[in-house]
């Protein structure tokens, strides 16, 4: 059945997009357009003299080597996260999914942590991890681990990814349990009868009727763990201790807001924003063919 | 309905003219805008002094508004002045002194606003390593200064006494320091879950910054920055690469602990957790709330190997006035001269904390401005000089402020809270001694606080870590000079 409305004349069409638009044009072009814009010049952070620049703040940026080290090193933290937080989101969601007491009360449970502020989470992390004041942290020192996140890189990146992926957890745990709950019965019934057990039901029927959910959350993932993890890294390490924890939103904030380089961070705005929209294409170009074939 | 609006409206002519004079009064005083970045004791002090202001005269309104801390300031004043809402007074930590001086139009700097308004705010009222770090190279000030510190020495006396250290006689060259620390350790720290001998905090600032300036060895060529924007760092010395090994040297062994960037570190010796904490002098207030031992202050060490300043003998031979001496009193000094240290000295440190900077906007009067001179002058005040220091542990940033608190006695009742002014007027100013003007020194701090980190986890030694904070910082000296001069 053909659901399309049509509209005589324009004006209602337009009148009806219009504030849409508007708030697209307000909140996205118009700032785009300026980091845009002022990541091709080179100004003084008061902005008295500004100079056009071409495209040097770029080829200054990836001539840099600590520009390359902190792509490298958000692409490690963004994999690490996506993986830790969809691992657990998918095991605890499998767990919840089955018919055991209290399973309301679970679920609600596991939603939680989505709904504390980054800075908050972060202050909790360091109750537990921090060498001096922390719970684990003493704990740890005391049965002779060398643990110190302040000095240690290694370290310090793992904290950032635990506390990165645990906020993540619920978010992944709604959707993958939701999307467990719309695999019809009948296949899993039916797989059941074909004497597929355990894990390899999981794998060979759940998993692939899951894969759409798993990929539209690998995006989602990915794009949390590079941008949205800014105030929970900025709050436990600051980006250090050397380098060991600044992703590529880290740097931009330091050299922009804290540097006052506008022009160069700027240019790393851009650089991101480049990568959010080859990430939402492939998003889009996947979940489309599949709605297509689907 | 009709009856209705009328009775409203009624009610409202009526607030309105209740509300009328007060407004009026209120429209009558010129209103300034001064955003701050203190905390704590320290934010409730700068409200103090603008009830003060503002009750000492009629003619001006002046409200205090705290934006975040240092760094954020200055950027909210930045990003306020680009949209022609600068405050009319901006609170700038130390290091930004460079951007500031280096933003033209945006700011109209103290020797302007004394030319246009005829403030009465004479810059040789301050002390000499505070005037100087907030002048122009040939002497014009530029900025007004308000809280300025010093590093210096905190140390535990009970924890010496526990240790067998004298602590009367806390150690005075980095050499004593070490041997100190080490019987610290052994006899004090090994007794206590989590204790340490030493930390420090603002390990750019004070282990390096100042340490160089102590020990007047250039810090940036051009005269520390003061020459011009071309300087380049010259923190790698053998001096500072030196002093950078001892401290590393020191964290292998365990007699002296990292704890983190900037203040991060200060509890540590509050709590009695360190013996001995380097840190900020402006740290009096925390350290007399939450310090349950005694505790003192003392000038930070240095290194006779390595320090360049005047000698004992040097001082001696200034300090006398050969017209005058009698033949008696000309043997008892040549007696003295005899034992008079002749290695190199230590000379003054530098400061720290921040000065109030004036900045422009397209709609700003003449009137204005005047508030703003009457505000500084009011804040250079002797009386008032004295009880911001008296209050929170900064130094009196004036002569006569200093000389009014000992007036008062205050030393007397506080032993120990002019060990910051002594530190900071030791020796006469040098070259190296001035402080720093070097732009974007926030950077260059965290670049060396990233080396620092680095040489710590043992990935690389001293004179390494420090080139490489040379190399790097060197392209952001570079960056800012072309930003500017373009």
């Amino acid at each position: 059945m053909e659901r399309r409305t049509i509209f005589p004349g324009w004006k209602l069409p337009a009148a009806l997009v219009l504030p849409q638009l508007a708030l697209t044009v307000v909140f996205f072009l118009w700032p785009a357009g300026q980091a845009i814009w002022s990541s091709l010049t080179q100004a003084d952070p008061f902005g008295i003299r500004t100079q056009f620049v071409g495209l040097d703040n770029f080829t200054d940026l990836f001539a840099d080597p600590l520009y390359l080290d902190s792509i490298a090193r958000s692409v490690f933290f963004s994999a690490a996260v996506a993986a830790l937080s969809m691992g657990v989101a998918l095991a605890l969601a499998v767990a919840a999914d089955r018919e055991i007491s209290f399973r309301g009360a679970y679920r609600v449970l596991l939603v939680w942590p989505y709904a504390i502020a980054p800075a908050m989470a972060a202050v909790l992390w360091i109750l537990l991890l921090h060498p001096q004041i922390g719970l684990v942290g003493r704990w740890l020192n005391g049965i002779g681990v060398a643990w110190d996140y302040k000095l240690n890189g290694a370290q310090a990146m793992l904290v950032v990814i635990l506390a990165s992926a645990w906020k993540q957890i619920s978010y992944n745990f709604i959707f993958f349990l939701a999307g467990l709950q719309s695999i019809p019965r009948g296949v899993i019934e039916a797989a059941r009868m074909d004497g597929a057990k355990g894990f390899f039901r999981f794998r060979t029927v759940v998993l692939p009727l899951l894969m759409p959910t798993v990929f539209f959350l690998l995006v989602v993932n990915l794009v949390y763990a590079s941008f949205d993890t800014f105030g929970t890294i900025q709050a436990l390490t600051g980006g250090g201790p050397g380098k060991a924890t600044e992703t590529l939103v880290v740097k931009v904030y330091r050299d922009g807001v804290v540097n006052l380089d506008v022009g160069s961070s700027s240019a790393q705005s851009v650089v991101l924003m480049l990568g959010v929209i080859a990430l939402t294409a492939l998003q889009f170009r996947f979940l489309g063919r599949r709605s297509d074939s689907g | 309905m009709k009856r209705r609006t009328m009775l409203a409206g009624v009610a409202a002519s009526a607030a309105a003219s209740a509300v009328a004079p007060a407004a009026r009064a209120q429209a009558d005083k010129t209103k300034i805008v001064f955003w701050h970045a203190m905390t704590g004791a320290n934010g409730e002090e700068i409200n103090r002094i603008a009830r003060d202001f503002n009750a000492a005269q009629a003619a001006v309104e002046l409200e205090p508004v705290f934006k975040g801390s240092y760094p954020e300031t200055l950027t909210a004043a930045i990003a306020a002045w680009r949209a022609g809402q600068a405050p009319h007074v901006v609170q700038v930590f130390e290091v930004g002194t460079g951007s500031m001086l280096a933003a033209g139009p945006a700011v109209k700097q103290v020797w302007q606003l004394i030319q246009e308004t005829g403030a009465k705010i004479d810059p040789n009222a301050y002390l000499p390593a505070v005037r100087g770090y907030y002048s122009l190279a040939d002497g014009r000030l530029a900025s007004a200064p308000l809280n300025s510190s010093t590093p210096v020495m905190w140390y535990n006396k009970n924890a010496f006494e526990t240790a067998g250290l004298d602590p009367e006689k806390p150690p005075q060259t980095w050499q004593e320091f070490v041997i100190a620390a080490r019987v610290l350790k052994e006899k004090w720290a090994s007794k206590g879950q989590d204790q340490v001998a030493s930390t420090s905090a603002w390990l750019t600032w004070v282990q390096l910054e100042t340490y160089s300036a102590i020990h007047n060895v250039p810090y940036a060529t051009k005269a520390d920055g003061f020459g011009g924007l071309d300087a380049e760092l010259k923190l790698n010395g053998p001096a500072q690469v030196k002093h950078l090994q001892r401290l590393l040297d020191m964290a292998k062994e365990g007699t002296f602990k990292y704890a983190g960037r900037d203040g991060a570190p200060d509890p540590l010796f509050y709590t009695g957790q360190a013996a001995i904490g380097f840190g900020s002098s402006s740290g009096r207030a925390d350290i007399v709330r939450n310090a349950k031992f005694k505790w003192a202050a003392a000038v930070l060490p240095y290194d006779p190997e390595v320090a360049q300043g005047p000698s004992e003998l040097d001082t001696l031979i200034d300090s006398v006035d050969v017209d005058t001496l009698s033949l008696r009193e000309t043997f008892a000094f040549l007696k003295k001269l005899k034992t008079a240290d002749r290695r190199p000295g230590p000379v003054n440190s530098i400061i720290g904390g921040a000065s109030l900077w004036t900045m422009t906007a397209p709609n700003r009067t003449p009137a204005e401005y005047k508030a703003v001179a009457g505000f500084l002058e009011f804040i250079g005040r002797p009386d008032q000089v004295a009880l911001y220091h008296q209050h929170t542990g900064y130094v009196p940033v004036t002569q006569a402020g200093y000389e009014l608190s000992k007036q008062q006695g205050y030393y007397e009742k506080t032993p120990g809270a002019d060990v910051a002014i002594k530190s900071l007027t030791r020796g006469t100013v040098t070259e190296n001694s001035k402080g720093l003007r070097l732009g974007r020194l926030p950077e260059i701090r965290n670049i060396i606080y990233e080396e620092v980190e680095k040489a710590l986890q043992g990935q690389q030694g001293a004179q390494q870590a420090l080139d490489s904070a040379v190399t790097r910082g060197n392209v952001v000296l570079r960056a800012f000079e072309k930003s500017v001069k373009s």
